[in-house]
């Protein structure tokens, strides 16, 4: 009985050994050469894989990056901190980018009338399939929650007005609610542009005054307000000219339509209700 | 037995509302609006101006390339404006808008009798571009290209379709019963068009008295085959009327005209020959108005251009409307607005009383719509990929070769949208591909 086990031991022992000489050999036959950076790099990504870059996740751009095929700065998501530790890893000198963020540049939402009910698949781009979807306006907002769903980082949610918010500290500029809306109404742009015009439609003033509550009517008086001559109305929309912007809002206040968002503004208004409401509680 | 195809659905007929009112003439209306995109390809140029003087037959749009129409004025008057107005197919779209000056005056060049048979193909094939015939069922492809022989690919067969296989439509039906020789006599002309050496009649079996009229009329000429099919919808699709006819399928992606057959409308068969006896732009169609919330339903034959809300006004609509459909109840487009006008491709203008809305559910894999699609296509799979946006698998699945007939979505007891869905799924193909060729490009 010993004298089977002890066999079968020596058996085991020797086809170890083999199989160990094997594998030795195999592996520095077919070794192949892993950059290490590739993993370094990989690591210093955001790892959500959103595809902001448009390759097919982070381990593909950390791959495209070390390869010298992708710059560095590809990534849209990374912070500034992580994009120069890529840098310094790959022994580029780094350079600063500007934040971006996702902004709405249509008003509408529940301002905006319906033309119809609709009662087909809950999608903004399945929606504009139909009859340009259920909105009046055709620039505008579908409100189906699109952007939400493409978010890979819940930056977005659909709030009372029916209209898409973007929660600015989550916001990480990927672009992906821009590549799904089929409106053009989310758009990924410098955060410091605080001063933006929230419409996009080019129908007649009269005919957006009758549709939408908050759409551009083309009146031209931020035109006359602006004192460095950077709006303009083209085709029946206030465009900003933001190489003369100097974001003072002054073509925000004269809006009668406030169609024109002053982020600044708005946050001082927040401020001093604020500070007004906590003064008037104890009192 | 019946010719028919594999698969198809057979919904009410609801034919019995509109079958036996004879065409009746549609008074000129104050005003008609001419879209300039009123056929599938490149949209029709301008060629007047606002404050002209039009007369009827005068050409107001200018077609705007090789697969494209022109659009010619439907009454006289002056042009009011050119500007986007509503289209039944969404979205505002530039118009040609004439006021009417009551007087109905042809302009000098067109409706003159003229004989055709001294003329060569090519000639008849450039007299019914001029004529701005394009398909009539609701494809609106033009004619002409549809005509035109293609790197040598000869045409043997030519089909005049006349199932009418949409529920509710008989204005090709009338057509049929009261221009049977129009019919036959335009077959012949689209024969000589394209070589064809035999013409076929292919009838529903649900109107035998157009079958006996059209067998009456082509007695003496051996080269021209009437044929009953099944009461089938889609019957009157291309692919499923050659298979039904001819035996033959056409391949996937292919064109009818890769087997050797062309088909062709009803209306459109009576306008190529008013086009080529006549001289007579295409400025007027025949349409069915009916539905359960008309109250006078009937088959009328419209100016282009007439809005649909004078013509649903003139046959009156019942309480309960909640739905307004061009075209038939299965391919049709629902409509937001009765102020969108005819176009050539308007076969129908339906009201429905009650139309009732669905909430829909996951696909419970029954497998109905396996067996009703005429395409042989799995649409539940096809939804299914498409509500969870799955690219990849939409890339690869045969979503392409759906024509949206309808019959999946008819028979689906989960009430799934899925001709929508598919239609959704086709966009993100579409934009998958133009998103490649731009990579591309810039590579």
């Amino acid at each position: 009985m010993s004298s089977f086990i002890i066999g079968s031991l020596i058996v085991m022992a020797v086809l170890a050994m083999l199989l160990g000489i094997v594998l030795a050999v195999a592996s520095k036959v077919f070794h192949v050469d892993v950059d290490p950076r590739i993993e370094q790099v990989d690591e210093l990504l955001p790892g959500a894989n959103c595809g902001g870059c448009g390759l097919a996740g982070c381990a593909a751009a950390a791959e495209k990056i070390v390869a010298g095929d992708a710059a560095p700065s590809i990534c849209p998501v990374c912070g500034d901190d992580a994009r120069a530790e890529i840098y310094e890893l790959l022994g580029m000198s780094s350079e600063e980018t500007e934040p971006h963020i996702a902004r709405m540049l249509c008003g509408g939402g529940t301002g905006c009338k319906d033309k119809e009910e609709y009662h087909g698949v809950e999608d903004c781009r399945a929606a504009v399939l139909i009859q340009e979807g259920p909105k009046a306006c055709h620039f505008a907002c579908v409100g189906l929650s699109s952007c939400v769903e493409a978010c890979p980082f819940e930056a977005i949610f659909i709030g009372d007005d029916g209209l898409p918010h973007v929660i600015e500290e989550r916001c990480t500029a990927c672009g992906a609610c821009e590549r799904v809306c089929p409106r053009g109404v989310i758009a990924v742009m410098p955060a410091k542009r605080t001063v933006w015009v929230k419409c996009q439609s080019h129908d007649k003033g009269k005919v957006v005054n009758k549709i939408c509550k908050t759409g551009c009517i083309a009146c031209r008086r931020c035109e006359k307000e602006c004192p460095v001559d950077a709006i303009h109305v083209i085709d029946n929309l206030a465009v900003i000219d933001y190489e003369k912007c100097i974001l003072c809002g002054k073509c925000a206040k004269v809006c009668p339509k406030n169609t024109i968002v002053d982020l600044r503004a708005r946050r001082r208004a927040e401020k001093k209700a604020k500070e007004a409401e906590a003064a008037g509680k104890p009192a | 037995m019946l010719k028919t195809f594999q698969g198809g659905v057979h919904p009410p007929e609801k034919k019995e509302l509109a079958r036996d009112q004879a065409i009746e003439p549609f008074p000129a209306p104050p005003e008609v609006v001419l879209y300039l995109s009123q056929h599938i390809g490149a949209p029709a140029q301008p060629a007047v101006e606002k404050g002209d003087t039009v007369k009827k037959g005068q050409v107001v749009g200018e077609a705007g390339g090789f697969v494209s129409a022109p659009v010619h004025a439907s009454i006289s008057g002056t042009v009011k404006a050119i500007e986007p107005r509503p289209h039944p197919l969404g979205g505002d779209q530039p118009a040609v808008v004439i006021e009417s000056d009551g007087k109905g005056e042809w302009a000098e060049d067109v409706n003159d009798e003229r004989d055709w048979s001294g003329m060569s193909a090519s000639d008849v094939r450039d007299a019914i571009q001029a004529a701005g015939i394009v398909g009539m069922g609701g494809a609106t492809f033009p004619t002409h290209v549809k005509l035109s022989p293609m790197d040598g690919k000869p045409i043997h067969d030519l089909v005049i379709n006349c199932a009418e296989c949409e529920p509710y439509l008989t204005c090709d039906y009338r057509q049929m019963i009261e221009q049977t020789e129009e019919i036959v006599a335009g077959l012949r002309i689209l024969m000589k068009a394209t070589g064809a050496e035999n013409g076929w009649i292919a009838i529903e079996a649900n109107k035998p008295d157009a079958f006996d009229r059209f067998v009456a009329a082509t007695e003496d000429d051996p080269d021209i085959t009437v044929e009953m099919l099944e009461v089938k919808y889609p019957q009157g699709a291309e692919h499923q009327i050659t298979a039904a006819l001819l035996g033959r399928e056409i391949p996937s992606g292919g064109l009818p005209l890769d087997i050797g057959v062309i088909c062709q409308n009803t209306g459109t068969t009576v306008a190529v020959y008013e086009a080529l006896r006549y001289n007579r732009p295409l400025i007027e169609r025949v349409v069915t108005v009916t539905g359960e919330g008309v109250e006078r339903p009937g088959n009328l034959r419209v100016p282009l251009g007439t809005p649909v809300g004078a013509i649903l006004e003139a046959a009156g609509l019942r309480d309960g409307v909640n739905k307004l459909v061009l075209g038939g109840p299965m391919m049709g487009l629902a409509q937001y607005t009765p102020e969108v006008s005819v176009t050539k491709g308007t076969s129908g203008i339906l009201a429905l009383v009650d139309a009732e809305v669905y909430d829909w559910r996951a696909c419970i894999r029954c497998g109905r719509c396996v067996d009703a699609c005429p395409w042989q296509l799995v649409p539940s799979y096809l939804s299914i990929i498409c509500e969870a946006k799955n690219v990849d698998a939409i890339q690869a699945s045969d979503i392409m070769d759906c024509k949206e007939c309808g019959c999946c979505t008819y028979v689906c007891p989960s009430r799934r949208p899925i001709v929508h869905l598919v239609k959704y799924g086709k966009g993100e193909l579409a934009r998958l591909r133009a998103e490649e060729q731009d990579r591309k490009a810039e590579d």
